[in-house]
This record gives C-alpha cells, sequence and structure tokens, in this order.
C-alpha cells in the first residue's frame, strides 16, 4: 500500500529536525554567555521595555522568597537602626529624603549568572546612616532585616563603611518598584546581588556577622562579584 | 472496496490512538503543563510578583521535570507508539507542498494518519523537551559547570522554553478547533468520515486492511 510504504520510506524530517535541534542546543550552551550579551544589547537599544517582561532579554530576574512582594505604608514605614549604636535611630521615608543623597552608576551581578549593566542608584549611603547613629567600638558586623519577614542579610563593619554600599531609594531616577525593593533597599556594588537586600526595615549593629537568608541555603558569605561561590565574572565595582 | 465503506459512513469508527498512546499523551500533557505554568511564574516578573515563593515553586519545577522522560521511555513499549513514532518521523511525499499550499483543508493532497503540521510539531517538540531537560540538568546541577556553561544552558532553556510554550499554546489552539480530533485522543476512535476528510490516506489504508 503506498501510503504504509510511504511512511516508511518517505524522508527522515523528524529525525532531522530533533537532531538539529540537538547540536543547536549545544552550540547554543557552549556560546550562550556571548549570545545572551549579544541578546541583550539588541534587546537594550530596540525595545528596552521587553526586558521587564522577558528577563532573559537583558532585564532583572526577580526572586522572591515570601508570598508576593511585601506591602507597606509609605506615611509608617521606618527604617531601623539599633544594636551597638550610640543613638537608635527610626527613619522615615523624609528622615531618609533629608540625609546626603549619593548617586551611583554600577552593574548589578547575579550569583546565577545574569547581570544588568549601567544601573543608576540613588540613597544615602551606609556609612553615613551609621554616621548619624554611631557605632560603639566593639561594633563589627551588621544585620539587615527585611520587612517581607524572611529575608535577611549580613556585612562586616568594614564593608558596610565602604563608598559603594548605598541604602537605596531610587533606581533608574524613579523611586524603588515594589519588586525591587521599594520603599528601600540596600545596594551592595562589590558583591552578588544576594547582600542587597531588598525591603529594608531594620539595620542591627553587632559583633558577629551572622549569615544571612541565601547565605544559609549555601552561598558564600563575603560575596565579592568575581571572586567568590566559584564564580569569575567580571568585577562590578 | 470493503465491506464498510456500503454502510453509512458515520456509523464507523476507526481506531486512532490505543490505551497506551492515551495514557503516554494524558501524563506527558500533565507532567509538561505543570512545568509549563511552574516555569510562567518562575520566568515573568508580573506573574512571579503574585505569588512569590520562588523557592516553593523552583523545587516543584525541577522535581516535575525530572519525571518528563519516564512516559517517553514506557511508551516505546507500546507497539502503537513507536510506528506513529515512525509515521511521525517521515514526510511523505507532497508533506511539504502540504504546509506550503493554501488550500491544505480540502483535501487535495492526500494526508496520511499524521498531517505535515502534525509531524512538524511531534519533531519540535521532542527536540525542545530533550534540550529543555538537559540545559534544566545543568542549572539543577550547576554546581558542577563553569560558569559559561551555566549561563549558556540558562539562555537556551529560557528562549527555547518561550518557544516550546508558544508551540504548545499552537498544538492546543488547533485541538481546540476539532472536537473530532480531541475525541480521537480521549476515545482512542475517530468516524470514518473525519477520516477521509483529514487523513484519507490513513483512512483508506486502515479500511483496506480491515
Amino acid at each position: 500500500m503506498p501510503e504504509v510504504n510511504a511512511e516508511k520510506t518517505g524522508t527522515p524530517v523528524g529525525r532531522r529536525v530533533v537532531l538539529g535541534m540537538l547540536g543547536l542546543g549545544v552550540v547554543g550552551v557552549a556560546a550562550g554567555q556571548w549570545l545572551s550579551r549579544g541578546v541583550s544589547d539588541v534587546v537594550a537599544s530596540t525595545a528596552p521595555g521587553l526586558a521587564d517582561v522577558i528577563p532573559a532579554a537583558g532585564g532583572f530576574r526577580i526572586y522572591t522568597v515570601t508570598n508576593g512582594y511585601p506591602d507597606y505604608d509609605p506615611a509608617t514605614y521606618r527604617l531601623t537602626v539599633s544594636g551597638l549604636v550610640d543613638r537608635e535611630l527610626s527613619l522615615s521615608l523624609d528622615d531618609l529624603a533629608a540625609l546626603k543623597q549619593t548617586q551611583m552608576t554600577k552593574d548589578f551581578q547575579c550569583v546565577t549568572g545574569w547581570r544588568v549593566d549601567d544601573v543608576p542608584w540613588s540613597g544615602v549611603l551606609l556609612k553615613d546612616i551609621l554616621a548619624e547613629s554611631g557605632v560603639a567600638p566593639e561594633a563589627a558586623a551588621l544585620r539587615f532585616t527585611s520587612f517581607d519577614g524572611a529575608y535577611t542579610e549580613s556585612l562586616t563593619m568594614e564593608q558596610s563603611l565602604r563608598d559603594d554600599v548605598l541604602v537605596a531609594t531610587t533606581m533608574y531616577g524613579k523611586p524603588l518598584e515594589k519588586k525591587h525593593g521599594a520603599p528601600v533597599r540596600l545596594y551592595v556594588v562589590p558583591m552578588y546581588g544576594y547582600k542587597s537586600l531588598k525591603w529594608l526595615d531594620g539595620i542591627e549593629v553587632g559583633r558577629k556577622v551572622e549569615p544571612g537568608y541565601w547565605e544559609k541555603l549555601g552561598y558564600d558569605i563575603d560575596a565579592w562579584v568575581g571572586s567568590s561561590n566559584g564564580r569569575s565574572d567580571e568585577p562590578t565595582v | 472496496m470493503s465491506q464498510p465503506s456500503s454502510a453509512p459512513a458515520h456509523h464507523v469508527r476507526l481506531e486512532r490512538f490505543t490505551v497506551a498512546e492515551r495514557w503516554v499523551h494524558r501524563t506527558l500533557g500533565i507532567v509538561l503543563g505543570v512545568l509549563i505554568v511552574t516555569g510562567a511564574f518562575l520566568f515573568f516578573p508580573p506573574l512571579g510578583g503574585l505569588i512569590g515563593n520562588r523557592q516553593i515553586i523552583s523545587t516543584v519545577h525541577e522535581w516535575t521535570g525530572w519525571l518528563v522522560p519516564i512516559p517517553l521511555l514506557l511508551a516505546l513499549a507500546s507497539r502503537a507508539f513507536r510506528a506513529d513514532a515512525g509515521r511521525l518521523n517521515r514526510f511523505r511525499p507532497g508533506d511539504w507542498e502540504w504546509l506550503r499550499s493554501r488550500d491544505r483543508r480540502s483535501g487535495r493532497i492526500v494526508v496520511g494518519k499524521f498531517n505535515a503540521g502534525q509531524k512538524l510539531n511531534a519533531a519540535l517538540a521532542l527536540g525542545s523537551v530533550i534540550v529543555l531537560f538537559g540545559t534544566g540538568m545543568i542549572m539543577f546541577w550547576s554546581g558542577l559547570f563553569p560558569d559559561s556553561i551555566r549561563t549558556g544552558a540558562t539562555f537556551v532553556h529560557d528562549w527555547l522554553a518561550l518557544a516550546f510554550g508558544i508551540l504548545v499554546l499552537g498544538h492546543m489552539y488547533m485541538a481546540l478547533n476539532d472536537a473530532t480530533a480531541r475525541m480521537g485522543m480521549r476515545t482512542g476512535y475517530v468516524p470514518e468520515d473525519w477520516a477521509r476528510r483529514e487523513h484519507a490516506a490513513w483512512a483508506a489504508e486502515t479500511l483496506d486492511r480491515s
């Protein structure tokens, strides 16, 4: 019967398609690092909005560990600074805006591999907030808490006093969006993204570094971009 | 012609898929459905923000991913599945023309058990599933691979998953528009008139044999 013969002896297009896809897959994995940069560049110059919807096009990937994005009331929001300090602080958004503002445009590198180039941030340097509160001589570490109820982070005092550790309130010239940690987040320029805690509402000054949320899941505590977590990315500083 | 063609056409039913094939289709559909939905929540920020809990969703996605080969490998035990896989693999004379033609539903170009669109869909789906499984494994065991491979696997997994999602939506759209085709996958049988219209060569071959 012609039908049966044709379907036993016809061109094996299906096999060729599958094998071709496997080949392309291997090439894509091998060259993906360059290809994804190329795609990001093209998207950034032609359709910048696309990356917000399809992060593979070069945008931020949003990781939340609780139910959705946490809510807050701008009128009652407070950032507290407590522990081994001379003066405990409870800063409203207006208080933060009244402090010296610092701007920086730096890359954001995630430990899972994606990177967003040249993100403009502004806010108050962490060291300027610590200058307001004053710190006790024995203080050696900071612990950061998030009002999502789960996310925590840590830095040593030495790291906290760097000129590129920001308590950020804006991104791309606009107030932070919820998905990026509104109203206030940390931005630790030289470290992988998980150190830049979102939805920041508490800073506790103490003696010893306590591993944060992601560090308890196995990521490095000192998360320098390019020399931690077994990665060799180009530094973000 | 054999006896069935002399009876009223709608009384004759042709076996299109065996029980084993329908179970493979159903279980693989459920597994891939869970992967597509959890994957969408992991992939699209506006969706992910609705429910958060990324850790839980990614764990479900990863462990569901491990299930994918099971129905596919079990399917190979079915003779009917292997025979249909063979038919899907081979392009008949006229298949390319069928794809290009505007009157492909007119019956002018005779179609076998599967039309060329179904054949392409099957090949693209299988290729996608294998590549997604492989890149997913690299992402799962990311500690074993250098940065460039991890980034490359993520790149391929992201974009291919998007394309595969569109392919599956297309597959569901075509099925939604053909209740008889869905009945074939649900009950295993299709009426003769549908078979003669949509898959004439297969109908003739099957009825000749019976």
